[in-house]
């Protein structure tokens, strides 16, 4: 390893330093406030570092990782998305009894799997990464101690966890027998080199599908996601939605293209099944739900299943207009989620979960600027033009016509047309007519400050896009 | 820099009355009136434009272009020609009668009621303006969310289900327009190499014959769930009848006309043969709609809902028209367009302020008014009978020109149409009997029309019967627009 691969891995070493640090201050002295501001300060130590080794790219840290502007974009990104939800936690727990100070920690953690996983090349650091991110969570799920909601929802999600890594490493031993490597485009060599398709390849690929599909939260390998982001604490549930499963996607896209995957008409017609799934599956289960992070939760299958959609479109248009949608659609995707449950961390006291519907009633005329937040975030959700979840989905749109994937594109707009019913419930239910309350809410200046610094992002990406498209057009 | 600005306006007046509800509840009012004045005085301009505009090859009089997504080829292109200044003058006139009777009947959040009243406004406009294939989307979609938060938040008793209706039907007929534009530009693209969404680029396109079909059905059915047209009518009715007096008035007056106004820009001149072909079905469509809006408009005893029922069978006028696709029976859709919009806006007015007095929409309620209020009776008479086709009032003349337009072209078709001159007098003069003449119902003691109300349906009176009797006027603006449509396609 020289110097120039240690220089390229700085953002990463500098999350791992911070998370050291906290760990010394909490030994040294217990302080809520002082944990999250390390914590603070080591993430834009790191994206500031990220941005003077951006120039470096790409190189190729040992077989393990590979830190080109594609992985320095996403964990850049993860990195600004940790900051955010590090900071809708602060304001959640600074109200709630108990010893918080290893939630930064935890966060920073995860945060070096999740961008592990970004720029990994190589199923060591693939697995790596994703052990990583996955025992962070597990704490960090069930972080508020004594409520048996969130217990409940980290046993769930250690379990099932653990069920899918062995799938995933199930499906990397197989392919190891048989081609003999693990680094990703060595695996891709091997594969054109064959003419036909290896059965013990082809099915270990499954097996890493199916280990992904979980982290993914599609369909069918979804039933964990309701439950766990309805146990866990807001912040996490906006963590998990966004940094888990973007970081994967990321993971998925890379070893795809990395692979040549893209060759095997089988394995993409189970991700075609599975995005309709999702699609469908998500959009119509959200129907009947009166659980605003349950609605959350099965929103998230369904846009899991639109990017999907893109990742299947790369079978018939060139993988440059794939990395776009995918950076696009990201980018967006995490700005909407964080914002939604931003709005419920917002609501929610260290009583009760903000989660339920009748929370919301009227909250236009009680809190305003929470509900038009919460609006905007809802309706880039459902992709209404003037917000970034519009030009998202037009990517989608774009790529699929152009893949002409007919069938996957009928799903989109039946999902979207179901969407729009559960979004504009909610929206609905905050336009009901209640008289102003009297009682002035806590000022949560932190939460305040990110709502609206994400919901100009939200519309200066749908109404300007130019910026972010060229940055991402770069990428592949 | 006219045409951006017709939408700022609108927009900003917006926001202003929205802030300006929270200082005082009659600023919004007042705010929102100046609004549509300085939208008024920036009409002027395109006006004296439009004058010096003759024959074809000047039917556009007035450009904007600024690059917007490069990467896709988009730019915010607007452009106004004969068509697109009298559907927004159109626009301006009903937007006055919206707040004009919207002044007392919205009690409680007034700066946000003006404000989605203007922004709807501001969609509609850009709508009328847009010449890119992805900003006409974009304006689309965002006159649809104003108007939702009009009927779910100050509409009447079951406004909550007509809202989600409206826009869910609205919505996934949109994104199947989405998917023809992109499917469109996409071909473009694999023909010439470049991204645009641009109208002008793909306006010479030439597809083979069932891309181009498919393509085209994405576009009508989206233009035919707004129009409305059977079968896609079924919002309609309860949107009209669940959403306050100023929301119907745009929704009727305004929005309905976004409907043909995107059939006549885009689905013919985009795919001429396609469209030819579909022609005798979309016609076909047009006069079912026609007859059945009269006949189930007769069979209603809720006032707004059978005022509804007559826009559908009004619009099957006009979709009639614009498939016939010669000077006379475009020229009618185009007046039957004004006029419809005037005349509608004027009965939900009427039905607005007899529920503001009455509290009830139900024709068995009413019954024997006349005596009690002449004025509005007198004024409702007059736009009964433009309704039904009396010659003199607007309406009259579209109907006119549309039937002998489209009589060249599918003479059965046109007979059936005119059928329902047989069938509006039916639910017009119906309508007159059950709720102003007869014998008195109930023991009232009502106001007649306001100054204020007097004023605004007065000037809509002299607009329709203006149309009426001096329509060339009209019928010269939008001349040189329709004209080049034509060239266009040939």
């Amino acid at each position: 390893m020289n110097s120039n691969q240690l220089v390229a891995l700085a953002p990463l070493i500098t999350v791992t330093a911070t998370a050291i640090v906290i760990m010394i201050a909490i030994a040294v002295r217990r302080n809520f406030m002082l944990s999250c501001a390390i914590g603070a300060g080591g993430i834009i130590i790191s994206l500031f570092v990220l941005a003077a080794t951006w120039q470096e790219s790409p190189v190729q840290a040992t077989f393990l990782l590979r830190l080109d502007k594609y992985a320095l974009f996403y964990i850049a990104l993860i990195l600004a998305a940790g900051l955010a939800v590090l900071g809708f936690c602060y304001d959640y727990f600074t109200k709630r009894r108990g010893e918080n100070e290893e939630l930064p920690l935890l966060l920073l953690t995860a945060l070096l799997g999740a961008s592990v996983l970004a720029g990994s090349s190589h199923f060591a650091s693939f697995f790596l990464g994703l052990e990583i991110l996955s025992i962070s969570l597990f704490v960090l799920i069930g972080y508020p101690l004594n409520q048996a909601r969130a217990q409940e929802a980290a046993i769930k999600y250690l379990i099932l966890s653990g069920v899918s890594s062995a799938f995933l490493l199930m499906g990397m031993a197989l392919i190891y027998a048989q081609c003999g490597e693990l680094y990703f485009n060595a695996i891709g060599g091997y594969i054109n080199s064959r003419q036909d398709m290896n059965p013990m390849v082809l099915s270990g690929t499954l097996l890493i599908v199916i280990g992904l599909g979980f982290k993914l939260s599609l369909v069918p390998f979804h039933l964990w996601t309701p439950d766990v982001y309805e146990g866990a604490p807001a912040p996490v549930s906006a963590f998990i939605a966004t940094v888990s499963k973007g970081a994967v996607f990321v993971l998925l896209l890379r070893f795809f293209i990395g692979t040549d995957s893209y060759s095997y008409t089988p394995l993409l017609n189970v991700f075609s099944v599975v995005a309709v799934l999702s699609i469908l599956g998500g959009n119509l289960l959200a129907l009947l739900q009166n659980n605003v992070k349950r609605l959350l939760a099965y929103s998230s299958i369904s846009h899991m299943g639109y990017l999907l959609v893109a990742l299947i479109a790369g079978r018939g248009i060139s993988s440059v207009w794939v990395v776009e949608s995918f950076g696009f659609y990201l980018p967006a995707y995490f700005i909407m989620t964080i914002g939604a449950f931003g709005v419920v961390s917002v609501l929610s006291t260290p009583e009760e979960e903000a989660d339920d519907l009748s929370f919301y009633r009227g909250l236009f005329w009680r809190r305003p600027w929470l509900a038009a937040v919460f609006t905007l975030m809802l309706l880039s959700l459902a992709g209404i033009p003037l917000t970034a979840g519009f030009i998202a989905k037009f990517y989608i749109f774009t790529n699929a016509a152009d893949g002409r994937l007919w069938g996957l594109l009928s799903a989109v707009i039946a999902g979207s047309g179901l969407g729009l019913y559960y979004y504009l419930r909610v929206i609905v239910v905050m336009s009901t007519n209640v008289d102003a309350g009297a009682v002035k809410p806590v000022q949560q200046w932190i939460s305040t400050a990110l709502l609206t610094a994400l919901t100009v992002l939200l519309i200066w990406l749908g109404v300007y896009p130019s910026l972010l498209v060229n940055a991402v057009q770069s990428l592949s | 820099m006219i045409l951006p600005a017709l939408i700022g306006v609108l927009l900003l007046g917006g926001f202003v009355a929205w802030f300006s509800g929270r200082l005082h509840p009659g600023a919004p009012h007042w705010l929102a009136v100046i609004t549509l004045a300085v939208e008024a005085i920036l009409l002027i301009v395109p006006c004296s434009a439009a004058k010096q505009a003759d024959g074809l090859s000047s039917a556009w009089f007035s450009d904007v272009y600024m690059p917007w997504i490069p990467r896709f080829g988009i730019g915010f292109h607007l452009a106004m020609d004969g068509l697109s200044l009298l559907l927004i003058t159109l626009t301006v006139l009903l937007g006055f009668m919206a707040i004009s009777s919207s002044w007392t009947e919205i009690k409680h959040r007034q700066g946000f009621f003006f404000f989605n009243l203007l922004a709807c406004l501001a969609g509609t406009v850009g709508v009328f303006l847009a010449l890119d294939l992805f900003l006409f989307f974009f304006f689309w979609e965002l006159m649809i969310i104003p108007m939702y938060f009009l009927i779910s938040i100050w509409g009447h008793e079951n406004r909550v289900y007509a809202g989600m209706k409206f826009f869910i039907f609205t919505q996934v007929s949109s994104l199947l327009m989405l998917l023809a534009i992109v499917a469109l530009a996409l071909i473009y693209h694999r023909n010439t190499g470049i991204y645009s969404f641009d109208y002008f680029d793909l306006i010479d396109m030439t597809l083979r014959p069932d891309t181009a079909f498919w393509l085209m059905l994405g576009f009508f059915i989206a233009f035919t769930v707004k129009l409305p047209a059977l079968p896609f009518h079924t919002w309609l009715p309860d949107a009209h009848t669940q959403a306050p007096t100023g929301g119907s008035v745009i929704l009727a007056g305004v929005m309905l006309k976004t409907g043909a106004y995107g059939l006549l820009r885009f689905v013919t001149p985009l795919f001429p043969d396609a469209a030819h072909q579909f022609a005798p079905v979309a016609m076909t469509l047009g006069a079912i709609s026609v007859l059945y809006g009269a006949v189930m408009a007769f069979a209603q005893s809720d006032l707004k809902r059978l005022i509804a029922y007559t826009s559908i069978s009004h619009m099957g006028f006009i979709l009639l028209g614009i498939f016939s696709w010669n000077l006379l029976a475009l020229q009618g859709s185009v007046i039957t367009m004004l006029a419809h919009g005037i005349s509608a806006s004027a009965l939900f007015m009427i039905a607005g302020a007899l529920q503001e007095r009455l509290h009830s929409r139900e024709m068995g309620t009413m019954g024997g008014l006349w005596p009690l209020l002449p004025k509005l009776s007198a004024v409702t008479l007059l736009f009964a009978l433009a309704s039904l086709g009396l010659p003199g009032l607007g309406n009259f003349i579209g109907e006119f020109l549309v039937l002998q337009g489209a009589f060249g072209v599918d003479n059965v078709l046109t007979s059936v149409a005119s059928l329902v001159l047989i069938l509006s007098p039916v639910y017009a003069l119906g309508m007159m009997q059950k709720a102003f003449y007869g014998p008195r119902s109930q023991h009232y003691s009502l106001a007649d029309f306001s100054r204020r109300e007097w004023l605004s349906l007065g000037l809509l009176v002299l607009t329709t019967a203006w149309l009426g009797l001096s329509p060339q006027g009209v019928l010269n603006v939008s001349a040189p627009a329709m004209q080049s449509a034509i060239a266009m396609v040939r």
